[in-house]
């Protein structure tokens, strides 16, 4: 009987093994013969030809010159800023609406959950859309460009700000970057101290702010680092120096911030209200008020219910980011599904590097999360 | 938790009461109750001057809009694009019919107190299909042929959007139960497909149906964009109702496997008589908030070149005539989708309460 019923499950599997094998190989037939059928050919070779063309955005250097694979990683770097921006942007801007959503005050309370369900329940792309066409396309031309800071532009042509140049001696340039890495450090210290409750005396605490402070000057002034400052300045019709963030990019940033933040606003709530009563009632027992009992007992908590569906908003924004095609963002899809694939047609090709590119980044961000709730969940039950 | 405000309450004036302290009873609520009703007075009244008292609501074209508010005239012009796309108009009657047709099935679906809800439900999954699919696309005497490529406006999302749903479930069923098998081939080949969707951008997706299907199909079948685009949906989709349907499975107790054993049904048969109506109830709310989703992401099939109703804009302002009137375009297809998508969660909430009795909110 038994031996049977393994028998008839092994036929089971062989049968759907031929039947998966059957599909994928009529499909490679059929690939095939339409590519000989269109003269096309399945290669990568086109990544080392030179790409002919611009990309008006990018973090690292490129010309017409360059080829097609530089492209790609141009095209791969920009989805990652506008992804990590947006991403930063939308948990702030989501922790704070869901704090909203928790206020015992009924006209903040009120409002909030109006504006997560207007967002909520309008298509993404309609939003970019919104931020593109009618805010940012309605600024003026450079000569009438807004001045909110000095050495801020704001215009048609987007955000001008001035960057700071970092010059150093020969070999001391690390000196300088340590600097920085320890102040970024100290940043994330403050942090964990304002939101994870510590044992640690607030003068101890004081003492290791001090300390990182001290270190991070003493780097600096080892380094002889000179810092030259380069404001955008008009220049014809356009600005120079600083630096240009293209009206693409904020908006493609602002509407994945927005929408993403109005789901992430509830899921903090959902959150927010699954740790349990008590909780609050021995917090408010010990004489917390409202925004302490918020900030030092249930947020910390609500962390880790929140940190699963979390990841995948994060994931959403990343795959999101594609919607830079609909207005021009230089970003995998438009780089790769656009122009190269324009001018190459290899379309299954850049079709399969765009998939790779997400599936990686898909790997990556979900093998850190999960280090990361588990490091939560660990410390959950001590 | 539940809010002050919320509890029951013997009068009105009470209530107010209670609403006037929570907003001013401690200096911080006074002070953000301030900046937000100032907030409000500066800018309700702008909108209400742009949206409502300068704007123009009546006239033939761009002439009769006043400067400093709304032109809502575009939109009563360009009403059939918005709508219909470029269906005939003489033939808009068919959509307006299965509109409705929609409407009721799906409000007879819902409604509780429905004696028949059980057959309404097979009666929009099963021949509502096929009825509109025929009322559509004609071709069958009274009914003149309608090429899909006439097709657009709201009626082209919410097309999609259906077909992409219904023809998700089954797979979706499918790919959920060959992700719980036993059968460790079978595991990994559905959840390596599932994931596989799930990693890749709706946009990528898209592309995918209109540039890699033809190479996918048999060569001189032809493939015509609102096929490929519908065929892309449905696959991609399935990934999402598998996840969907899994948590319905998932929440099947395991006694209604063994009863079903016990009863002496087979596989098959304890399946499609308890498992499933069971799993697939249970999953009604997970369903609908993935359709929800779905839906308002139709919208990006204007990066592919069809014209839905994002699309009708984005077309109707290139005319010189509408130049500039993105913003009324884009505030009425916004609150289209919003009016759709707040009832359709709201029913996907309601539902999730009748499913769960116990739950107290």
């Amino acid at each position: 009987m038994l031996s049977s019923g393994r028998r008839i499950s092994q036929i089971r599997q062989i049968l759907g093994f031929t039947l998966v094998l059957a599909i994928v190989a009529a499909i490679a037939m059929n690939v095939s013969g339409n590519l000989q059928h269109r003269g096309l050919s399945l290669s990568f070779e086109f990544l080392s030809r030179p790409a002919s063309f611009d990309i008006p955005f990018k973090l690292i250097d490129f010309n017409s010159r360059d080829t097609y694979a530089r492209a790609a990683l141009v095209a791969v770097l920009n989805t990652i800023l506008v992804a990590c921006l947006a991403i930063v942007t939308a948990t702030v801007v989501g922790v704070l609406f869901g704090t909203f959503l928790l206020s015992p005050n009924p006209l903040l309370r009120r409002t909030a959950m109006m504006f997560v369900e207007v967002v909520k329940n309008t298509p993404q792309l309609l939003q970019v859309l919104f931020w593109y066409v009618v805010i940012l396309r309605q600024l003026p031309n450079a000569r009438e460009s807004y001045q909110p800071l000095t050495g801020v532009y704001i215009n048609v042509r987007g955000l001008f700000l001035p960057t700071v140049q970092m010059v150093t001696p020969e070999g001391r340039k690390w000196l300088a970057w340590s600097a920085l890495v320890i102040l970024l450090g100290l940043a994330v210290y403050v942090l964990r101290r304002l939101f994870v409750p510590q044992r640690a005396e607030l003068r101890k605490s004081v003492a290791i702010a001090v300390g990182l402070v001290a270190l991070a000057i003493a780097c600096w002034l080892a380094s002889a680092a000179v810092v030259t400052l380069s404001r955008p300045e008009l220049r014809g019709f356009n600005f120079r120096g600083g630096v240009q963030i293209v009206p693409e990019l904020i908006a493609l940033w602002v509407g994945l911030a927005i929408y993403a933040s109005s789901f992430i606003a509830d899921l903090v709530r959902g959150a927010v209200l699954a740790v349990p009563k008590g909780q609050e009632e021995a917090a408010s027992a010990l004489g917390l008020k409202h925004g302490q009992t918020l900030r030092l007992v249930k947020l910390p908590q609500a962390l880790q219910i929140v940190v699963p569906p979390l990841v995948s908003q994060y994931l959403n924004i990343t795959k999101s980011s594609t919607l830079g095609i609909a207005i021009a963002y230089p970003e995998v899809m438009t780089v790769l599904g656009g122009t190269t694939l324009n001018q190459t047609g290899q379309a299954i090709e850049t079709m399969m590097i765009i998939m790779i590119v997400f599936i990686l980044i898909n790997l990556v961000v979900s093998a850190l999360m999960n280090r990361y709730n588990r490091h939560v969940a660990l410390k959950g039950h001590t | 938790m539940m809010s002050p405000t919320s509890r029951p309450t013997p009068s009105t004036s009470i209530a107010i009461w209670a609403s006037l302290k929570a907003m001013f009873g401690t200096p911080l609520n006074a002070g953000i109750s301030v900046v937000m009703l100032a907030f409000f007075a500066t800018i309700l009244p702008s909108l209400y001057r742009w949206g409502v008292a300068a704007a123009s609501f009546n006239g033939v074209d761009r002439k009769a809009c006043s400067e400093g508010g709304a032109c809502w005239v575009f939109l009563r012009i360009r009403w059939h694009d918005l709508m219909y796309g470029s269906y005939p108009a003489g033939e808009v009657w068919r959509v307006d019919v299965v509109a409705v047709m929609l409407v009721a099935l799906m409000a007879g679906a819902f409604i509780k107190s429905n004696p028949w809800r059980r057959q309404t439900v097979l009666l929009l999954c099963l021949a509502f299909p096929i009825v509109s699919g025929l009322m559509l696309v004609g071709g069958v005497p009274g009914l003149p042929y309608v090429a899909t490529r006439f097709w657009g406006g709201l009626m082209l999302n919410v097309v999609l959007a259906f077909i992409a749903v219904v023809g998700a479930v089954p797979l979706g069923l499918v790919l959920a139960e060959a992700r719980r098998s036993k059968d460790r081939t079978v595991r990994l080949l559905a959840t390596g497909f599932i994931e596989l969707w799930r990693a890749a951008p709706l946009v990528t997706v898209l592309f995918m149906g209109i540039f890699i299907l033809p190479f996918v199909m048999p060569r001189g079948f032809e493939l015509n964009k609102f096929v490929s685009v519908a065929v892309a949906l449905v696959l991609f989709n399935s990934a999402y109702m598998a996840e969907a349907i899994r948590g319905g499975l998932q929440a099947v107790p395991r006694g209604q496997f063994q009863a079903a054993e016990a009863l002496g049904l087979g596989f098959w048969q304890a399946r499609w008589l308890v498992i499933w109506p069971q799993a697939l109830r249970m999953s009604v709310p997970s369903i609908v908030n993935t359709a929800i989703d779905l839906f308002k992401d139709t919208s990006l099939v204007i990066i592919i070149g069809l014209f839905d109703m994002l699309g009708a804009v984005q077309q109707a302002v290139r005319d010189p005539q509408w130049l500039g009137l993105s913003a009324e375009g884009y505030v009425f297809v916004a609150s289209i989708f919003f009016v759709i998508c707040s009832i359709l969660s709201a029913m996907s909430k309601s539902i999730e309460r009748e499913l769960d009795p116990a739950r107290r909110d």
